[in-house]
């Protein structure tokens, strides 16, 4: 199929009454899904933790800057930091209580460092803070709407955690006219979203037409991955009479990547190096529409969110409505505790997750799920050599030869992975899991563009440096220019002042000779 | 047969004469290569090369008279990139990378002698008489001259500890 027909094709569908048809994914694998572990139970919530540990980077870009001091009392919602930089996303108290500490946590990365992180001490009470609600969220214009967005804290919920306002304000700028909702969830145990769509579709439906009304975007899709029919039905339910499209896609793994779902549902590529914006489409996740819906409508800043609780090692797996801040063991204790050793502890999903080393690390805006997985489910295999097969080729979305670029990468050359296309991997994982040599080809990528990162870094300070260097050694110059011309006046004030005198004792000779004389 | 000969001897005239003009008309004072290489030394003068500053060190390494890996603060990233300019291989496997390194002013020990803030390059210490110095990481290229002037061992050298922003994954262990 040709790009000139394509446009044609899905008009003259839509004219016969077939809805937009979907288009071809290159790619892709299919894990075995293990939704139905946690799928079945409504969403509860989490029982109060006393105390919750709210880390000050939860978003990517720069790091939240805290408003409070020890020992202050704050509401729940209250504004505990605030944002800095162009991207960056406000922090909010999740309970209400009392600041006890500030200082350094471990946080969820896969570094395993301490990040900056507020403890707050719950009072029992939620008494949350007093915010001003708009009569009417449509009636405010759409800059607004992406204000009140940022000022809320929120951050896209399918686990990238980018400011969403940033987005909402990049968008108007570069016209989007196409909204899409990823209600993909392709990722292995994960049912928060899905449980959100099935028990809260108003509230997200209500939460997309904010977001579209604040993008100006005219054509609204609903991509969910027909694994999800309860939520697909509860959607279609909930969007009856609005603009709102939802649309069920198959169920591949990583369809609920941003640019796929793009490609499934506009046959449209997103360029490389490019944003989606480029090609005028937005991607949000639906929690982030529930999110915003409840910032607009109600007053409420991002301070919970809905976790999957899974894995073959937890004995009751569910979801949870957690507050920001809540360590990981607090979750897995509300399940019922470990039923036996997890031989590996994730946050998130468990293709791109983070691998945590114990669970009393607090939960963040960008997790999805807390996953404790045993040995039967976790695939621990020591990597052989790269036999060629191209299984990793056929698996990968984005077209990339992932057996070239690790090639390059494992002897230090990560330039020439560049030229491979390193750039637009998306780390989704699919090589690694399909790789029958077990090789960690993920991870090469993930160090790879780590290490670029770091050369440029230091490329930049270099050049810093070398100016520094060049205005030192400028000014001590300078330094010693003044130095010798101040010694140059001296001398010559000197050799004018000796003269003077000597004129004047010459004078004086001449006066005292002059008087003898006479 | 004599027409190919007479046109080939005529257009390897005309090319030679071109050429030896060229080489005389269009000659380019000094070498062009040192000002390269100087630009991608770290320009702080430091001395630890044994050459008179970067300027001599980028001469030197035209020559080829030094090696690739003269200077320290550059690490391995400069290594490389002197090795692809210059098309020589450089055996830096056996070189002990220690990954990059920042000064640091141990409090207990800094007198305020204000030595090492006056002989650092790039003015990444400060500091006044009396008064505890510290360092701007930022700034540092791990030259070393502040470690060569502390009288009371209070400036070292230690790897630069990674932070959330600088932190990334390891190369993965090469199969067996």
């Amino acid at each position: 199929m040709n790009r000139i027909s394509e446009p044609f094709l899905q008009r003259l569908a839509a004219r016969v009454g077939l809805g937009s048809p979907l288009h071809k994914l290159r790619g892709g694998v299919h894990p075995e899904g293990r939704k139905d572990l946690s799928a079945d139970p409504p969403i509860r919530v989490l029982p109060l933790p006393e105390r919750l540990f709210v880390p000050m980077q939860q978003h990517i870009g720069a790091p939240a800057r805290h408003l409070v001091s020890v020992g202050e009392t704050v509401k729940k919602g209250q504004l505990l930091a605030a944002s800095q930089g162009m991207v960056s996303a406000p922090v909010h108290a999740p309970t209400s209580g009392r600041i006890s500490a500030i200082g350094d946590f471990p946080g969820p990365h896969p570094s395993g460092l301490q990040m900056p992180t507020l403890t707050l001490e719950a009072d029992g009470n939620e008494t949350w803070f007093e915010a001003d609600i708009p009569a009417d969220p449509f009636a405010l214009s759409p800059e607004e709407v992406a204000t009140r967005v940022g000022a809320a804290g929120i951050v896209g919920l399918g686990g990238a955690a980018f400011p969403a306002a940033v987005k909402l304000h990049l968008s108007r700028r570069s016209e989007v006219r196409t909204l899409i909702m990823n209600g993909g969830e392709c990722e292995p145990y994960l049912t928060c979203d899905d449980r959100l769509m099935r028990e809260r579709a108003q509230q997200i439906v209500e939460g997309i037409r904010l977001i579209a009304h604040a993008t100006g975007a005219s054509k609204i899709l609903v991509g969910i991955e027909d694994n999800k029919p309860e939520a697909i039905a509860a959607m279609q339910a909930a969007a009856k009479a609005t603009v709102v499209q939802v649309i069920a896609v198959p169920a591949m793994y990583p369809m609920g990547s941003e640019k796929q779902m793009i490609q499934v549902l506009t046959g449209q590529e997103v360029p490389a190096g490019g944003r989606a914006a480029d090609i005028g489409v937005l991607v949000h996740n639906v929690g982030t529409a529930y999110a915003v819906q409840q910032a607009l409508c109600l007053g409420r800043p991002l301070v919970s969110r809905i976790v999957t609780v899974s894995g073959g090692a937890i004995m009751a797996p569910c979801n949870l409505e957690a507050p920001i801040g809540a360590l990981a063991a607090d979750l897995v204790r509300a399940c019922g505790g470990l039923r036996i050793d997890a031989a590996r502890l994730v946050l998130g999903g468990p293709m791109m997750g983070t691998q945590l080393s114990n669970l009393d690390v607090p939960l963040v805006k960008g997790s999805s799920g807390v996953l404790a997985l045993t040995s039967a489910e976790v695939e621990q295999t020591r990597p052989g050599p790269c036999i060629r097969c191209s299984s990793c080729v056929r698996a990968c979305p984005m077209g990339l030869l992932p057996l070239e670029m690790a090639a390059r990468i494992r002897v230090g050359d990560p330039a020439g992975a560049v030229d491979w296309g390193l750039k637009d991997c998306i780390a989704c994982g699919s090589c690694s899991y399909v790789c029958p040599s077990h090789i960690p080809l993920v991870h090469y990528f993930n160090h790879a563009k780590g290490d670029l990162a770091a050369r440029e870094r230091l490329k930049m300070k270099n050049e810093a440096t070398k100016k520094l260097a060049d205005e030192r050694s400028e000014r001590m110059a300078r330094i010693v220019r003044e130095r010798e011309e101040a010694a140059r006046l001296r001398a010559a004030k000197k050799a004018a002042a000796d003269a003077a005198k000597k004129a004047v004792a010459v004078a004086a000779a001449a006066a005292a000779k002059e008087k003898e004389l006479a | 047969m004599i027409a190919a000969l007479l046109s080939l001897t005529l257009l390897g005239l005309a090319l030679g004469l071109g050429l030896g003009y060229a080489a005389i008309r269009l000659k380019v004072e000094g070498n062009p290569l040192v000002e390269e290489l100087e630009a991608m030394l770290p320009g702080s003068q430091c001395g630890q090369c044994g050459f008179p500053g970067c300027t001599g060190a980028a001469m030197a390494l035209a020559e080829g008279s030094a090696p690739i890996t003269l200077c320290p603060p550059g690490g391995r990233p400069l290594i490389e990139a002197l090795a692809a300019k210059l098309g020589v291989e450089a055996d830096i496997s056996a070189l002990a990378d220690s990954g990059p390194q920042v000064a640091e002013v141990l409090e207990d020990l800094c007198i305020g002698c204000t030595k090492c803030y006056k002989v650092c390059p790039t003015d990444a210490i400060m500091g006044a008489a009396k008064q505890i110095h510290m360092v701007f990481r930022e700034a540092c290229t791990a030259c070393g001259k502040c470690v060569d002037v502390c009288p009371t061992e209070a400036t070292r050298m230690i790897p630069l500890p990674a932070t959330l922003q600088t932190w990334y994954w390891s190369k993965p262990e090469v199969a067996a």
